[in-house]
């Protein structure tokens, strides 16, 4: 355990995770899915989460909704959160079930999952699963509630929200359900919601409606969104910063910018480059990154990267973790050579 | 909703007219009438009965009637003037000897059943909620050893153990100074000491099966991400569970519902037998073993009318509960 005095957030800071480490019991030992992820959202910004599968952005994610799965430990770090100004909250002190963890979940915190076709209970109509939560936060009646899940339905631009507030979801598409989704996340108007891969699993033009709305949404509503993906091209679109996981660590964060024209980590970098550019010379074939993400058992000595790092050196790379070297702006990069790396050869 | 109801009532009607006629067949099958077993029995008991006073019992019996004429005259008796025929073996008509019993067996079997569902349901989302847990286990032993030890040995042991330990009367459901008394509390009291014995084997036996078919539904509903859903929504953990999984792992039970009804009606007939239950298990035994036809024919008519409305009320409370099956 780090023996620091603990920081006051600053003013514009929503939420902070600081060193935070999640690990599985599994029958085949422990597996450390998130070492040491340390990233801020500030009031009203997209924070986009970008990474490979098993990265453990998800698990980052779920553990600020205290979501985690029952085989999880939460070994180390701390979460914290400022719904508004005067009240800040210590998420990695309260227990899953708790009162005041209950409270957030829905209430100061939505979120959104990749998968509409199943995120949504089959029994129940999408105007019930709204009301269900209104009333559980906001404590009003039926009616007023019923209301305000009709409100919702037309803010998330449903076709004729008065007649789907009944409607249950497998009468609906799956980029509706989606929208419905997303009411259902914004009933209680979160100051943060966490969307975790929502487009995924939708078509390219639906994927940009939604995201269109998404941004909208933002700006009326003004809340912060961790938006979770694997794809660059959101990213772009919508994040107003963006963190690089690999391997349960946050490798690089920066401007959206910062990112795209001036990655600093060699796996950023990598990821960029496997990704076709309009205008790029044709005939050539994308950049792959060689090698395979190391099973969570197999965790590489040294930067977790190096095995598959064009620029690693032996001898550092491979013996030593790297710490984490900030640029002015506010970019940062997990790397020994952050800052040295040859120009990029586009 | 309306519609779907009375399309199935629709339904309902051909297949019964169907299920009537082939239940009357299957009866008449066998080698042999009524007759023939009458005169087994008779000489058995060392009476004898000539070839043409049977002759003469067949023509009075119009059991030399075709088959279908023997259906028809039987089958619209019962439509239009509710009779369904005399019972050849009791020489009564088979309403009085039905309906008798059939409030009694209906008692029990429902008892036992909500019974079994209130042991089944409860148990088998705990089991799953915490699957791997102590007691866990201890309901997935107690469920095998449930399911496996038979209704009738464990009516047998109870009966001994009620009988040596406790002193009690057991048997039948009434004491036989109550049998003909008219109903006073203690008569009802009576009839709850001798109750718990079969209530309890047919629950044991159901509630086994039931609860292992509840915890596999709920362990396949708790991973769905619906369930994660509500869980983001800020519902707590009794609330999570029971609104959402359970409902969906209640489908299952609900559509059995429908089986549970002929299932009640024909009682468990091996435990009812052991237990001396005035029960229609027995009686539909014995009508089988003797040819009666027109009482077996009844009772399995009516087994096969309770099937249809069995089966459409569960499609309706299925259809009520599961909107995906009711706009299908």
């Amino acid at each position: 355990m780090k023996t620091t005095t603990i920081q006051p957030m600053p003013p514009e800071r929503l939420l902070e995770l600081d060193n935070v480490h999640v690990h599985f019991t599994m029958r085949e030992g422990l597996v450390k899915a998130v070492n040491g992820v340390s990233y801020h959202v500030n009031r009203g910004e997209v924070l986009g989460i970008v990474g490979e599968s098993g990265s453990g952005k998800s698990v980052t994610a779920r553990s600020i909704m205290k979501l985690l799965a029952r085989n999880a430990i939460e070994a180390e770090g701390r979460i914290r959160f400022r719904p508004k100004p005067e009240s800040e909250i210590d998420i990695s002190a309260l227990s899953r079930q708790s009162r005041e963890m209950r409270a957030l979940r829905g209430g100061s915190i939505g979120m959104i999952f990749q998968e509409p076709m199943t995120a949504l209970s089959p029994v129940h109509s999408i105007g019930t699963q709204i009301m269900r939560t209104v009333m559980l936060h906001r404590g009003v009646g039926k009616q007023a509630a019923r209301q305000r899940a009709i409100e919702l339905l037309e803010r998330v631009q449903l076709p004729k929200p008065a007649e789907m507030v009944d409607r249950y979801p497998h009468q609906l598409s799956g980029g509706m359900r989606q929208r419905a989704m997303i009411a259902l996340a914004l009933s209680c108007d979160p100051s943060l919601l966490i969307a975790d891969e929502p487009t995924t699993a939708l078509d390219v033009t639906t994927e940009a409606q939604i995201l269109e709305l998404l941004k909208s949404l933002q700006e009326e509503m003004g809340m912060a969104i961790i938006f979770i993906t694997h794809n660059f091209g959101v990213v772009a679109d919508i994040a107003d910063r963006v963190a690089v996981m690999y391997l349960g660590r946050v490798v690089e964060t920066g401007s959206v910018d910062d990112i795209f024209y001036r990655p600093g980590h060699p796996y950023t970098r990598a990821l960029l480059q496997s990704i076709p550019k309009l205008g790029q010379a044709p005939m050539r074939r994308l950049r792959t990154i060689p090698g395979m993400v190391p099973d969570p058992f197999n965790i590489p000595e040294g930067c977790v990267f190096n095995p598959r790092c064009a620029h690693a050196v032996l001898g550092t790379c491979n013996v030593e973790a790297p710490s984490v070297v900030s640029f002015p702006g506010e970019q940062s990069v997990r790397c020994h050579f952050a800052g040295q790396l040859p120009e990029e050869v586009q | 909703m309306a519609g779907f109801i009375f399309r199935r009532i629709l339904w309902a009607i051909p297949t019964l007219i169907v299920v009537s006629f082939i239940s009357f067949v299957i009866i008449q099958l066998p080698p042999g009438d009524y007759v023939t077993a009458y005169a087994a029995q008779l000489r058995h008991s060392g009476d004898y009965i000539s070839l043409e006073q049977e002759a003469l019992l067949r023509a009075q019996m119009g059991l030399n009637d075709p088959m279908i004429v023997q259906y028809w005259r039987w089958i619209t008796n019962i439509v239009l003037y509710g009779n369904f025929g005399h019972s050849l073996e009791w020489n009564a008509p088979v309403s009085s000897l039905i309906w008798d019993r059939l409030g009694l067996t209906l008692a029990i079997s429902t008892l036992s059943m909500l019974f079994t569902w209130a042991i089944a349901i409860p148990v088998g989302v705990y089991a799953a909620t915490r699957q791997y847990s102590v007691l866990d286990y201890v309901f997935t032993i107690f469920g095998f050893l449930g399911k496996g030890v038979p209704d009738f040995l464990l009516a047998l042991i109870l009966m001994w153990m009620a009988f040596a330990w406790l002193n009690m009367d057991v048997g039948g459901l009434l004491s036989p100074r109550y049998q003909n008394a008219p109903w006073t509390i203690d008569k009802v009291i009576n009839l709850l000491s001798h109750l718990w014995i079969p209530v309890v084997v047919l629950a044991t036996g159901g509630a086994a099966g039931l609860l292992r078919v509840m915890r596999a539904n709920m362990l396949d509903e708790l991973g769905k991400p619906y369930v994660e859903t509500a869980y983001a929504q800020g519902l707590s953990e009794r609330q999570v569970v029971w609104g959402y999984p359970v409902r969906v792992a209640l489908n299952p039970f609900i559509s059995t519902v429908g089986w549970a009804l002929p299932a009640l009606f024909s009682g468990d007939v091996i435990t009812a037998v052991v237990l001396n239950l005035p029960t229609t298990g027995p009686l539909l035994l014995q009508a089988l073993k003797m040819q009666d036809m027109y009482l077996a024919g009844s009772f399995i008519l009516i087994l096969s009318v309770f099937t249809v409305i069995g089966t459409l009320i569960s499609d309706i409370l299925l259809a009520w509960s599961d909107p995906r099956i009711r706009y299908s």
